[in-house]
């Protein structure tokens, strides 16, 4: 039994690697490429964060955080949140490194007991700050993580747009099987991504506003809004102050500076 | 490629020009009301049963263009029954300057070293604040210079400690204390140079894929003192905290393997009675997003060691502990962790419980419960084995 397992998973790990990508999955990667090419060398970014949960009955609740991102040339992409409210959790940061191969490395700092703490890998697909978000939707998604399926050409909002589907690669620590991705042809966007859970339910669709292009090459959004269909809880993330290319290195994150994050 | 260098380097500049982070200036704090009400009548003489206390920890922090800051937290609880717990406390006062490749912070700070959640053994910086809390995780504020060098091949911190703060104890009318009670104001030490003795450590950490890890040595005043059972002047019992000179080497890992951190303390101490190994070991299991939901479950277990046995200073000198964390990732953050503790030598054991949420924006609500169980005499728990309790806990955060 054991080495019928081990048969397949060979198969499995064998069969893309022996170039037998469908047209569809070689149109769907090349897309995903090509818009990762083009953000290529924005070399660091940072930002201020405000997201808005909201409940069925529209209460109310907000957090204020702040956002560095430093580029990977070999591996994925660093970053560093720091959040700022609600109050009793001003000071914590989220530090993590994104691995195009392998799983992330994530840390958080409690700044109460001066302690940072390491997460661990399946952390990725729970709530991020109680929000509708997921970690993993807000950590770097490098190419590597997915495989990808272009499904049709589409028009979004008088936009012709790919719908790309991506797969995880790791399916054990994903909280998705699948997300179906709506790309604009011309800037090769993202402007709508349907989350599919892992039995395959749709669970949340996000949607993108107000994209702007800064040093002329990066497009970055103002307004990311997360809708969660099974519990009806939205999420709004608004995205204000990007500044590119501000001179963060690599020492800007690493423990010292998560703990030194304020 | 010219033109390359130069488009970047005048963005370079404007980009220095117009984003650099202004000078920061934050306020920022809370203050807490706080109750505990004890389930059975005090054991000793004097104790009152229950108290209420009035605490507050603001915080300014300055943070200057290149990145070098200011920090200063001052401290204070204002307690109904025990004059000892009512004490005030500098936690941080100190000035971070920040080189190339290196970092100085000088003043009076915090540093934590460690990865086990029930027992902070190599934790040994910062005096512990026991008077708050029996879970030794509030600490005084340690006078240090403090130099930071990390490098990619990992990070070397030195620290130069001048002055020593004497542990605090809890006083005569409060609960959860020893019997005789401990007499702070006739602490001795080993080094005639006392409190003003210069202590030193240094630690070498690393981060090597999935696995962390950080090892020191410390050379100076032992955190943790030995009772000293004598009579006072009046010829009543009483307990004189004695501190010796002490080495330390310490070592924590810990091995994150998808669901999975393992976690690994071990320390050799000399200079005390009798020279020790003591260590903790353990594992912390989360299973994320349960049937689909948010909610996050988290299984702890971890079994303390200690080679002195019952000579040692510690309650955790050979324990089993297990613990549960809910998180249901919900707006207002509810968090709920059961611990259990049992000592694997004799019948003792305790359990807690701790749930917090948020209401609105500011405030927080924590509830604990304490309970002691089968406590054998022989065990350091013995003397707080009436001493099962609820704290309630309401604090503002600004």
């Amino acid at each position: 039994m054991k080495r019928y397992v081990w048969i397949l998973g060979l198969l499995a790990a064998g069969w893309p690697a022996a170039g037998a990508m469908t047209a569809g999955e070689e149109k769907g990667t090349a897309i995903f490429r090509e818009a990762d090419r083009r953000d290529e060398g924005f070399e660091d970014f940072t930002a201020d964060m405000k997201m808005i949960l909201r409940n069925k009955k529209g209460d109310e609740s907000i957090r204020e955080l702040r956002t560095r991102t430093l580029e990977g040339k070999e591996d994925g992409d660093k970053s560093l949140l720091i959040f700022d409210s609600p109050k009793d959790v001003q000071g914590s940061a989220f530090l993590s490194f994104t691995h195009k191969k392998g799983d992330d490395d994530q840390w958080l700092y409690l700044p109460a007991l001066k302690r940072v703490k390491r997460i661990s890998t399946s952390n990725q697909s729970g709530s991020f700050m109680g929000s509708e978000f997921a970690y993993e939707d807000f950590t770097s998604q490098e190419i590597e993580k997915y495989t990808y399926q272009w499904i049709r050409d589409e028009v979004y909002q008088e936009m012709d747009c790919f719908v790309v589907e991506r797969y995880p690669v790791n399916k054990k620590y994903s909280g998705y099987t699948r997300q179906v991705v709506w790309i604009d042809k011309e800037e090769y966007r993202e402007w709508k991504i349907d989350y599919y859970d892992r039995k395959d339910k749709l669970l949340k669709t996000l949607t993108a506003e107000g994209y702007k292009k800064y040093l002329d090459k990066h497009w970055r959004a103002g307004k990311l809004r997360m809708v969660n269909h099974q519990n009806e809880k939205t999420s709004e993330l608004l995205i204000t102050n990007y500044a590119f290319q501000t001179g963060l290195t690599d020492e800007d994150f690493n423990q010292n500076s998560l703990k030194r994050a304020k | 490629m010219k033109i390359r260098i130069i488009a970047t380097g005048i963005l370079g500049v404007v980009g220095l020009v117009t984003l650099a982070p202004a000078a920061v200036d934050k306020f920022s704090g809370y203050v807490e009301l706080e109750g505990r009400f004890f389930f059975r009548d005090p054991l000793y003489e004097g104790q009152r049963e229950n108290n209420g206390s009035l605490a507050v920890e603001p915080e300014y922090y300055h943070e200057w263009d290149n990145g070098s800051s200011f920090t200063f937290t001052p401290f204070a609880r204002a307690d109904t029954a025990d004059t000892e717990r009512t004490h005030f406390d500098i936690r941080e006062l100190n000035y971070l300057h920040l080189g190339e490749g290196y970092e100085v912070r000088a003043g009076v700070s915090k540093v934590f070293w460690g990865v086990a959640e029930f027992v902070h053994l190599v934790d040994i910086i910062n005096q512990t604040d026991l008077v708050e809390h029996l879970d030794e995780e509030q600490k005084l504020g340690q006078p240090m210079v403090q130099l930071s060098l990390p490098r990619e091949w990992g990070v070397v911190d030195v620290f130069v400690l001048p002055w020593f703060r004497e542990r605090t104890f809890p006083g005569g009318k409060g609960r959860l204390r020893t019997e005789p009670e401990v007499d702070v104001d006739h602490a001795r030490y080993e080094s005639g140079a006392e409190e003003h003795h210069l202590d030193l450590a240094a630690r070498y950490s690393h981060t090597i894929g999935d696995f962390d890890f950080g090892i020191y040595q410390f050379r100076g005043t032992g955190r943790e003192p030995t009772l000293l059972p004598e009579l006072d002047k009046h010829g009543k019992p009483t307990l004189i905290p004695y501190y010796e000179q002490i080495n330390q080497t310490g070592l924590d890992m810990q091995l994150v393997t998808g669901q999975w951190l393992w976690k690994l303390e071990g320390l050799y101490r000399t200079g005390q009675e009798e020279n020790f190994f003591g260590g903790v070991g353990g594992f912390e299991y989360t299973f994320v997003g349960v049937c689909q939901s948010k909610l996050d479950v988290g299984l702890v277990g971890e079994y303390a060691y200690d080679t002195r046995c019952d000579e040692a200073t510690t309650v955790f000198q050979n324990d089993a502990m297990a613990g549960l964390r809910l998180t249901p990732n919900d707006a207002a953050s509810t968090e709920f962790l059961l611990g259990y503790m049992k000592d694997t030598q004799n019948s003792s054991s305790a359990m807690s419980l701790e749930a917090s949420r948020r209401f609105g924006e500011n405030w927080k609500l924590s509830l604990e419960i304490w309970g002691f169980f089968d406590v054998a005499s022989e065990d350091p728990l013995a003397a707080i084995r009436q001493d099962d309790f609820i704290r309630v806990r309401l604090a503002y955060y600004f």
